[in-house]
């Protein structure tokens, strides 16, 4: 299976005694080197489904495949070491910790993986923030960097263990529009010189257009899938 | 450095008020415990010292004559007992069991004596006095005597005696001087002071006479006799274990200094639960403490514990992250607590004088206390983290990172 993402008919409700039906059975694909778009209203569900592609939540029924491994199979801490291993995570709120450096931020899912530093690890964490363009703030913290810089720091992290699927939501939601620029090309050129397949929950239709394929979801159901419409 | 570790120690270092709170409930707590440990023990130590400075661990005495009923029980009868008041026996063929116990495992040494009452008198003063006959190198074996002279020689041989300070000043005599000596039976004889000690208890100051073994015997009429043997063990809390021993092999009774001093160790022991139970308190309030503050941090860093999950720490390493915060709060506690405690317990014991300006007592600041309190401290860390640790844990991390 060349998919590196497929999500099969997944139902997402919450709550005990009121349910919500948050996500109806949402089905689509991504391949592998893909650049797609999440898109929808406010209240649709991306978030949500974000979380379950991301194995930080399970779904309610339904099936997810990453990498070609359906992840419901897999427990507690097996999740934990799938997600370390083949997924790359960007928010759009305080997606940095603020105790740890820029540098450490970005070697820290590596760390956390194999348990002590390595010298690669810090190597790949310096190359990556240069290739974001902030060879300077290796060692400034997160207060220390603006809301672009901040994100940019948040994009190598994400790419740190060249994850095979790199999910963002809302990455660019809470910048300017020229660090959403900035932040957006620095995902397309990722996706251009490393084949990492993206995908981007937005609310900006100009970020939309300009990724290569957009889901629209709209009350939990996915109402267009396709190129993105102008 | 691993993970877990490094993450840990970063929080410290950052979260400055708290690790600072939390610190100083520890090293506060640890203050208290080795304060009063210090103070309580060195009085116990002072007190045992002084208890056993006059005493040997074990005295071994020929059994007391048993009377034995003539009828059958059940038939009423009245016994007299008639004990001797005066006349004292000896063990049977001493030097044989002198042999015997110094080889209980345990002992360390044995000296034979010949302790009655008697007077001494000197001039127109008559003091009560117990003369103690020994072997001096044997007795000094077992009641160091010889470090605690004031004036003169520890050398009780012939007719020379030593005698207690108290003593010396009640009868008005120093080294070189004479005195009469007279036991029951209105045996007397006329000893030469060459000595005289502090064994640091009034009772024994003032009355005990320290004669050579031969002039004990010849005033309490035992020629030949010993009618104690007094022995020194190596670890004062085995004494009336080995008293026991002594005892069963010997077929003497045994009086073990434990024995002796009852009402001391029964006042220590419920000095030691009152202060088993303060530092309990104390180890309690310590650890709320340190959890409640550690809850308070994980609630506070829920969304970046939900990040640190979300990029894949798994919920052990979250979980050793705050067990390590916890242990080593406490480790680092015990260190500035000790340092404490130990400045406490030093200023009180300048504080605390004799009107004569003597300490009343040594504090006793050791290695196994302070290796004890970071033991402890480092415990009450861990434990205290527990809780914090499981909830961090616990988290999950799409709740966390969505309301965090
Ligand atoms: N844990 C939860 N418990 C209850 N309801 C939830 C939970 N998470 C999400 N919801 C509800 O699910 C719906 C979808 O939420 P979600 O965050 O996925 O929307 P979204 O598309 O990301 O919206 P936005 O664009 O505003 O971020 C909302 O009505 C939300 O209140
Ligand atoms: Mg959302």
């Amino acid at each position: 299976m060349a998919d590196v993402l497929r999500v099969d008919d997944v139902v997402k409700e919450f709550g005990d005694a009121v349910v919500t039906r948050v996500l109806r059975g949402v089905g689509f694909a991504l391949e592998r080197g893909e650049f797609a778009t999440l898109i929808g209203p406010s209240g649709s569900g991306k978030s949500t489904l974000l979380n379950l592609i991301g194995l930080l939540d399970r779904p309610t029924s339904g099936r997810i495949w990453i990498e070609g491994r359906d992840v419901s199979e897999l427990d507690e801490a097996e999740l934990t070491a799938f997600r370390g291993r083949t997924l790359g995570f960007v928010f759009q709120f305080h997606h940095l910790l603020p105790a740890f450096s820029a540098l450490e931020n970005v070697m820290l899912p590596s760390y956390a993986a194999e348990g002590s530093p390595t010298s690669a690890m810090r190597a790949r964490a310096a190359e990556l923030l240069s290739a974001v363009g902030l060879q300077n703030k290796l060692d400034a913290r997160p207060n220390e960097l603006s809301g672009g810089q901040q994100q940019r720091v948040a994009i190598a992290r994400a790419l740190a263990h060249d994850p095979a699927l790199v999910l963002a939501d809302e990455p660019t939601g809470n910048l300017d529009t020229e660090s959403a620029n900035e932040v957006f090309e620095l995902m397309r050129r990722f996706h251009r010189e490393r084949g990492t397949t993206f995908l981007i929950v937005t609310h900006d239709p100009r970020i939309a257009a300009r990724s290569d394929r957009s889901v629209e979801l709209v009350d939990g159901a996915v109402v267009y899938d396709g190129p993105p419409r102008a | 450095m691993p993970f877990e570790w490094f993450v840990a120690l970063r929080y410290l270092r950052e979260g400055r008020s708290q690790t600072a709170l939390i610190l100083a409930a520890v090293s506060i707590g640890v203050s208290v415990v080795v304060f009063l440990s210090a103070l309580i023990n060195g009085l116990q130590a002072s007190l045992i010292k002084q208890t056993l400075g006059s005493q040997p661990h074990v005295t071994l005495h020929p059994p007391e004559l048993v009377a034995r009923p003539l009828f059958a029980p059940g038939t009423t009868a009245a016994v007299v007992l008639e004990q001797s008041p005066q006349r004292m026996r000896s063990i049977e063929q001493w030097s044989s069991v002198l042999e015997q116990v110094a080889r209980v495992p345990g002992v360390t040494a044995a000296s034979p004596t010949v302790t009655g009452a008697a007077f001494a008198i000197r001039g127109t003063a008559e003091k009560p006095v117990i003369v103690r006959g020994v072997d001096p190198e044997r007795f000094r074996a077992v009641i160091d005597v010889q470090s605690k002279l004031t004036t003169g020689r520890f050398a009780p041989t012939g007719s020379d005696v030593v005698i207690g300070v108290g003593l010396a000043d009640l009868l008005n005599v120093t080294v070189g001087d004479k005195l009469r000596v007279t036991a029951a039976e209105r045996r007397d004889a006329i000893v030469t002071v060459v000595g005289t000690f502090d064994l640091g208890n009034k009772e024994v100051n003032d009355r005990w006479v320290i004669a050579s073994l031969r002039q004990a015997q010849t005033l309490f009429d035992l020629p030949g006799g010993a009618s104690t043997i007094e022995l020194r063990v190596g670890e004062a809390f085995d004494a009336e274990r080995i008293a026991l021993d002594a005892a069963e092999r010997t077929g003497l009774e045994a009086d073990s200094w434990m024995k002796i001093n009852a009402q001391l160790l029964v006042g220590l022991r419920s000095q030691n639960s009152s202060k088993y139970m303060i530092q309990f308190f104390v180890v309690i309030a310590v650890t709320l403490g340190i959890a409640s503050v550690l809850i308070v941090s994980v609630v506070q860093k829920s969304r970046e514990i939900g990040i640190l999950r979300a990029v894949g720490t798994s919920r052990s390493r979250v979980l050793r992250v705050f067990l390590i915060e916890g242990a080593v709060v406490g480790l680092f506690g015990s260190f500035v607590g000790s340092a404490l405690g130990a400045a406490f317990s030093l200023a009180f014991a300048m504080l605390a004088k004799n009107p004569d300006g003597s300490p009343t007592f040594p504090v006793q600041l050791d290695l196994p206390l302070f290796a004890g309190a970071s033991v402890l401290a480092t415990s009450i860390g861990l434990l205290a983290a527990v809780i914090p640790a499981r909830r961090a844990a616990r988290l999950d991390p799409a709740e966390a990172i969505r309301h965090g």
